[in-house]
């Protein structure tokens, strides 16, 4: 994509992506802002860091959108993230994993539904506000590595990826705050936003029992048998997770003990101490290449398995639909549901999702 | 806003004077409201002491709703239930749904043909299922999104049989179509000045002499004691000078822009085989063509029309924000998904035949191209 392009900004009304808009309007190429409303019942105002897509949201992306003398509308997108994005997140805690919606709602929306309508309505490409670099078509990390988001972009496809724009990657969150305040636009200094946006108290397992209805269930000790415990639902526990287990019998020396997998067929959650939630070989369904070129045979590389975790070094090895990653440092607390991305220094090399993990040394 | 209004309303803005004042400046400001009063009840076939000026058809519109509704079950505590119709503009629906969630008020929503029409026989059947509960009625003169004019003196008699008020929110009617309060028997009626070439926030409430309201804004007492708050003399100016004008003009312009909007409906047609026109075919305004595009989104189609220097909208603007289905099409019977294909065009006193022809230009291609982009949003 060379020349002036017409370029679709989707604005949340957030700083980053009011900037990254500005960027591209100063390179020239003809900007229309789109704000994506995503809840069929948006809030007025925004309390904190939490919720999305309000009122107030929606009016701080026309207000950049005026300060930048560009067109802007707004898409009701509401039906589709409720199927793609919040319909899916629920089914995933079902079925005992965890998903990242950030990255569903990347893949599903932002450059899926929304990519596929700007193409269609005659744009070249879809700019947003996502910390991260595109160089020679390729994903790598944001230079920012507290604001760095390039877990949650690594599913994108050649193709989705050849009609981004991500024009803050080069750029640390401070500078983006300080050329927005330099820029006249008001949400210089707007929180940023944390959390999942669709669950606005944040009390995620307070929106999963409403969802799937309380269903009382045992939590049962790895290393005893024993049944340490009861809970409400499944559902409600990530792999990993040592709060909140409320358990009736404290482990025989005192040790915590966290979730170590939970069994959405029996509705059984089991706990057990931090070590057995070490794992150094990974398995994981339906990658997806940035290069759109599978590697062939073993490839040393970075992988990372949550969106905020460190990138260990590992072994990767490919076949057919699914990829095994050997971690050379065991990794605690890998999460079935996750996404597995692999980099190659910054590049991102491609994204698969996790379906187990455990010790090389140990029988499953 | 018509450059008479803006002249009067521009002179009015540089006298002085509190119109409820005793003192000489005070008293000329009351004098020119009384004289608006006067020119705007003479123009729509009210008494001066009829005129209740707000601050826009949103205040009408509550005061009416909710201040006639208060007066009614205060009169007598059976009388808690709202009749109204399934396509009103959101300032009576959710008036009235929040009497509903707030004042224990109960409401019978009037359905309405494919048309948008509601019949008089469906208002006979709502009232005289309980006639000793019902408040009041509220049926909209003609519909903000399709343009359907409803038979609203039927209504009013329908009403009346049974000892019920009936208000009508007419903001889109006066300046389109003859509009005489007395004749046609409402007991109250809203209308805004910006629709007809008046300031944005002048508005008055029409309230039949005999009509209890209790006020939603308490004060001095101003305007019956109904709406207190310093007049706002510019307000009752530019409103009066815009409507005796519109009304004059009223019947010129219905002709011309009907001409128009014929052309414009006929053109597309032409163009787009498959356009559907919605609301009546005969009993409509003469400034609305609304329309839709089966297999578009009228988000879409908006975007790329707009582009192209064409101006229209998706639903009411007031809902701009956040685009919905609109409740008026759905009450009519369309599906959602064609109510989410649709483009309201609107005509007025600067409309010309080369602004239908700029539309005509462009509308094949950009359907086709929002075609092609689908119905992405929605989930098959």
């Amino acid at each position: 994509m060379t020349g002036r392009l017409k370029v679709l900004a989707a604005m949340s009304g957030g700083v980053d992506s009011a900037v990254a808009a500005a960027r591209v309007v100063d390179a020239g190429h003809d900007v229309t802002g789109v704000h994506l409303a995503l809840s069929a019942a948006p809030a007025t105002l925004r309390h904190g860091a939490r919720g999305c897509c309000t009122l107030e949201d929606a009016n701080d992306a026309r207000r950049a959108a005026d300060v930048l003398e560009i067109p802007f509308y707004v898409w009701d997108l509401a039906e589709r993230f409720r199927a793609d994005v919040i319909d899916d997140f629920v089914n995933e805690y079902a079925a005992g994993r965890t998903p990242n919606p950030c990255l569903r709602c990347n893949e599903k929306i932002k450059f899926s539904a929304v990519l596929d309508r700007a193409l269609a309505l005659g744009f070249d490409a879809v700019v947003t506000g996502h910390h991260a670099r595109l160089v020679d078509g390729r994903l790598m990390r944001s230079v920012d590595d507290g604001k760095d988001q390039s877990y949650v972009l690594a599913v994108l496809t050649p193709r989705q990826l050849s009609r981004a724009m991500f024009p803050l990657g080069d750029s640390t969150k401070v500078q983006v705050r300080a050329e927005a305040a330099a820029r006249g636009l008001q949400v210089a200094d707007k929180p940023d936003s944390h959390d999942i946006c669709f669950i606005a108290d944040g009390d995620t397992r307070g929106f999963l029992a409403r969802r799937l209805g309380a269903q009382d269930g045992a939590i049962v000790d790895a290393v005893s048998g024993d049944v340490v415990g009861s809970h409400g639902g499944s559902f409600g526990f990530t792999v990993g997770q040592r709060r909140g287990l409320h358990l009736d019998r404290p482990a025989p020396g005192g040790e915590p003990r966290y979730v170590l997998s939970i069994q959405p067929v029996t509705n059984t959650v089991v706990v057990g101490p931090g070590e057995l939630l070490d794992a150094d070989e990974i398995s994981a369904d339906a990658p997806v290449w940035t290069s759109g070129v599978t590697p062939t045979g073993d490839v040393g590389c970075l992988v990372q398995v949550r969106a905020h975790g460190t990138a260990t070094p590992s072994t990767i090895t490919v076949s057919g639909d699914s990829v095994v990653a050997r971690l050379r440092a065991p990794q605690r607390g890998v999460a079935a549901g996750q996404a597995l991305v692999m980099y190659d220094g910054d590049v991102v090399l491609g994204s698969a999702t996790i379906s187990a993990a455990r010790r090389a040394d140990v029988p499953a | 806003m018509l450059p008479e209004a803006v002249t009067a309303v521009s002179a009015a803005l540089g006298e002085l004077g509190n119109p409820s004042s005793l003192h000489g400046s005070g008293r000329r400001a009351r004098r020119r409201v009384e004289e608006s009063r006067e020119r705007l009840a003479e123009a729509l076939g009210a008494r001066p002491s009829e005129v209740i000026f707000t601050a826009g058809g949103t205040e009408a519109d509550n005061l009416a709703v909710k201040g006639v509704f208060w007066a009614r079950r205060g009169a007598d505590p059976r009388r808690r239930r709202v009749i109204a119709s399934s396509v009103e503009h959101h300032a009576v629906l959710d008036a009235v749904e929040w009497l509903v969630d707030h004042e224990g008020a109960d409401v019978t929503w009037l359905p309405v043909d494919r048309f948008g029409q509601v019949s008089p026989a469906a208002l006979r059947a709502a009232i005289a299922e309980s006639p000793d509960s019902v408040a009041l009625v509220s049926v909209m003169w003609a519909n903000n999104e399709v343009g359907t004019v409803q038979p609203v003196a039927e209504l009013a008699a329908v009403a009346h049989e049974y000892g019920v008020p009936l208000h009508t929110d007419a903001v889109q009617a006066v300046g389109a179509l003859p509009v005489d309060f007395a004749a046609s028997g409402v007991d109250a009626l809203t209308m805004t000045g910006h629709k007809l070439g008046g300031a944005y926030g002048s508005g008055a409430l029409l309230l039949r002499r005999e009509a209890d309201c209790v006020p939603l804004l308490h004060g001095g007492g101003q305007e019956r004691d109904v709406r207190s708050g310093t007049l706002d003399v510019p307000g009752a100016v530019g409103l009066a000078v815009a409507t005796s004008l519109a009304v004059q003009r009223q019947a010129e312009l219905a002709l011309r822009v009907a001409a128009l909007r014929d052309a414009l409906i006929e053109g597309v047609q032409m163009a787009v085989s498959d356009v559907v026109a919605n609301g009546h075919p005969v009993e409509r305004l003469p400034g609305i063509a609304h329309l839709s595009f089966p297999g578009c989104e009228g988000d879409s189609l908006l975007m790329l029309l707009d582009a192209r220097g064409v101006e229209c909208s998706t639903g009411s603007a007031c809902s701009a924000g956040v685009a919905q289905p609109s409740h008026v099409l759905i009450a009519m019977g369309a599906p959602a998904t064609l109510a989410r294909s649709s483009l309201r065009f609107s005509l007025g006193h600067t409309s010309t035949r080369a602004d239908i022809d700029a539309v005509l230009d462009v509308i094949a291609p950009a359907v086709e191209r929002a075609r092609r982009a689908g119905l992405t949003t929605v989930v098959s």
